[in-house]
């Protein structure tokens, strides 16, 4: 233990997901040692983050406006909905650029551990959305992107038996191939882009 | 299959070894606490990523080190594998196959197969039935490693499933109604996974049940006879004859609707209990010796021999597999007696290779003779 400010400050870092104790403690001194105008820029970057990035208000992606850009681009498809759990998803998914519609983001997955249930996600936003049209457009396709490990897979089945009630709806998954237990963002374009283009109904 | 090989960093008491093995009996002789079985551990460890001793990995980690390494040389028909196992407590092991990274721990399973044989096993016919849980899904990933994905796969829906009982639970008993709206998909993953596992375990108590038969009948045949069936939570609900010896092969497809209609069955109670009462998680194996059950009934002398039988039981259900699995005997000697001693030592110097330990070298009948290495002091020495 080190007294007072550094103590804390190894404590936030070690809070930080993939940070274990010994790289917060690397981090901690290496802040302590460096340039105040280095420590001033990321100090700025953090409070940036938390006042300046806003959810937008259809799909749940970060924006820097009320509707993303992807909302936004009329280019894109707005018949098909492609569901992920997090923003981080989106990146993974446009990287493939197999994929020209558009996106839905529930803000995690199904996990009772944690206290997470529908109510948690943006599931009612879903929902509703499904029911509006976009630009005289229907949404015809959701695309279940949840990750294949048990919660994703759990979330998958919830809302496929939720969007089962909507006549004409076509509701997919992504095929398999995705290494199971993993995370979407880590799979590699390749499988992911086979994945999307292999989606099968649910 | 034999380990040709075997290197430690900071495992148990050891901040270094370094041990060449041959096929054939390799006995390690050493004073109790010198750390013999700290080495078979390791190798254990390696074909079953867990200790025989304890459930966590912390007490695998020297006192005061940060992680432990195990890097065993493994020869299987002529080909050589080198495998590391570094085991860091709290954090992910990594794991390395021919000083390739692989992605999960687990791809490292099927390499080494180790049946071991120690004191600890007296829990299999006298301790809980989550201890003949242990050995039946250890055994079924030695089989065919694949059911590691399905009992970690199990074990995750599980504790979801769990969770979200026991907060409901807690919400009705407070006056509320409790969120179950996700309760059946859970069911059905449940079920689903639970089927597989369910029916791999049923196949494998069939398939083990005349090896345990015959083994103990060598190991004691002055006894009278055992027998072993799977005893599933799913009760009445079970086809019959399934986990039985002559048992038929387990439908995967039945056993997961029996699951969903046993779940839909106990509902409330399960709400009201907030825990989940069927599933894999909750089964047993019957150990019968005569007509009662083992536990409770067996002497001290007959709860060894049969706890023996299990283990020699998959080591021959192994061979029959056509692989050779690596015998290791650990302390076992001291604690047999003459007779029993020459029975075990007759099936192990059949082996490929088998490993054994003992505070005493007379203890070791003379069939297992072989490679002897003397362990004292932090040192492990060839002395035959
Ligand atoms: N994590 C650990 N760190 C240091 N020493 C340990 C650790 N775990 C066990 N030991 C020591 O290892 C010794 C027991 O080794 P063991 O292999 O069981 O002995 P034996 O030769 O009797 O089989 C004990 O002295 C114990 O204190
Ligand atoms: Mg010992
Ligand atoms: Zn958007």
């Amino acid at each position: 233990m080190y007294e007072g400010p550094v103590q804390d400050l190894i404590d936030e870092l070690g809070r930080l997901p993939g940070v274990g104790p010994k790289s917060a403690q690397r981090i901690a001194f290496h802040l302590l040692a460096a340039d105040p105008a280095d420590v001033s820029r990321l100090q700025e970057a953090l409070q940036r983050v938390k006042e300046g990035v806003m959810f937008c208000e259809v799909c749940g992606n970060v924006s820097e406006q009320n509707t993303c850009r992807i909302c936004r681009d009329p280019r894109r498809e707005a018949s098909v909905v492609c569901v992920v759990e997090e923003p981080k998803d989106v990146l993974a998914i446009e990287r493939t650029r197999e994929f020209k519609g558009r996106y839905h983001v529930l803000g995690g997955s199904l996990d009772p551990m944690s206290g997470i249930g529908p109510d948690q996600l943006r599931v009612r936003e879903l929902l509703s959305r499904i029911g509006q049209q976009v630009n005289g457009v229907d949404i015809s396709e959701v695309i279940l992107a949840t990750d294949p490990n048990t919660e994703g897979e759990a979330t998958a089945t919830y809302l496929g038996r939720l969007l089962r009630e909507f006549p004409g709806l076509t509701v997919t998954r992504l095929a398999s191939g995705l290494p199971m237990g993993g995370d979407l963002e880590f799979a590699d374009e390749l499988t992911l882009g086979r994945a999307l283009s292999g989606r099968r109904a649910v | 299959m034999f380990v040709r090989h075997l290197q430690v960093s900071d495992f148990r008491s050891w901040p270094h070894a370094d041990v060449a093995f041959e096929p054939g009996a390799s006995v390690l002789v050493g004073a109790n606490g010198q750390g013999k079985t700290n080495l078979v551990e390791a190798i254990g460890y390696v074909a079953t990523l867990g200790s025989h001793r304890v459930a966590t990995d912390a007490p695998l980690v020297r006192h005061g080190a940060e992680r432990a390494v195990v890097r065993t040389a493994v020869v299987n028909e002529g080909r050589e594998l080198l495998v590391e196992l570094e085991i860091t407590p709290g954090r992910a092991n990594r794991a390395r196959i021919n000083r390739g990274p692989v992605p999960r721990p687990r791809d490292v399973l099927g390499i080494l197969r180790t049946v071991l044989f120690a004191p600890e096993d007296l829990a299999l016919v006298r301790g809980d039935p989550g201890e003949r849980r242990r050995f039946v899904d250890e055994l079924l990933v030695l089989r065919a490693p694949r059911f590691a994905g399905v009992r970690a796969d199990y074990d995750r829906v599980l504790k979801q499933r769990s969770a979200l009982l026991k907060t409901a639970g807690a919400a009705r008993r407070a006056g509320g109604s409790g969120d179950i709206r996700t309760l059946d998909v859970w069911d059905g993953h449940l079920a689903r996974h639970g089927a597989e596992l369910l029916a791999a375990r049923l196949d494998l108590v069939t398939d083990l049940a005349p090896h345990v038969a015959s083994a103990y009948a060598e190991v004691a045949p002055e006894s009278r006879p055992v027998r072993i069936g799977y005893r599933s939570s799913l009760g009445e609900a079970l086809p019959p004859g399934l986990g039985q010896p002559g048992g038929a092969r387990a439908d995967v497809g039945l056993l997961e609707a029996a699951l969903l209609g046993e779940l839909a069955r106990v509902r409330a109670q399960e709400i009201e209990r907030g825990v989940c009462l069927v599933g894999p998680h909750r089964d047993d194996v019957d150990l019968v010796l005569g007509e009662a059950p083992a536990k409770g009934y067996a002497s001290h002398g007959e709860s060894w021999s049969f706890a023996l039988a299990l283990r020699l039981a998959a080591y021959q259900l192994l061979r029959a597999d056509g692989t050779e699995p690596v015998l290791v005997l650990d302390d076992v000697f001291a604690e047999l007696d003459r007779r029993r001693r020459q029975r075990l030592a007759k099936v192990a110097a059949d082996a490929e290779q088998v490993l054994v330990t003992a505070a005493v070298a007379e203890d070791v009948p003379e069939e297992l003779a072989g490679a002897r290495y003397d362990v004292h002091e932090g040192e492990v020495r060839r002395v035959r």
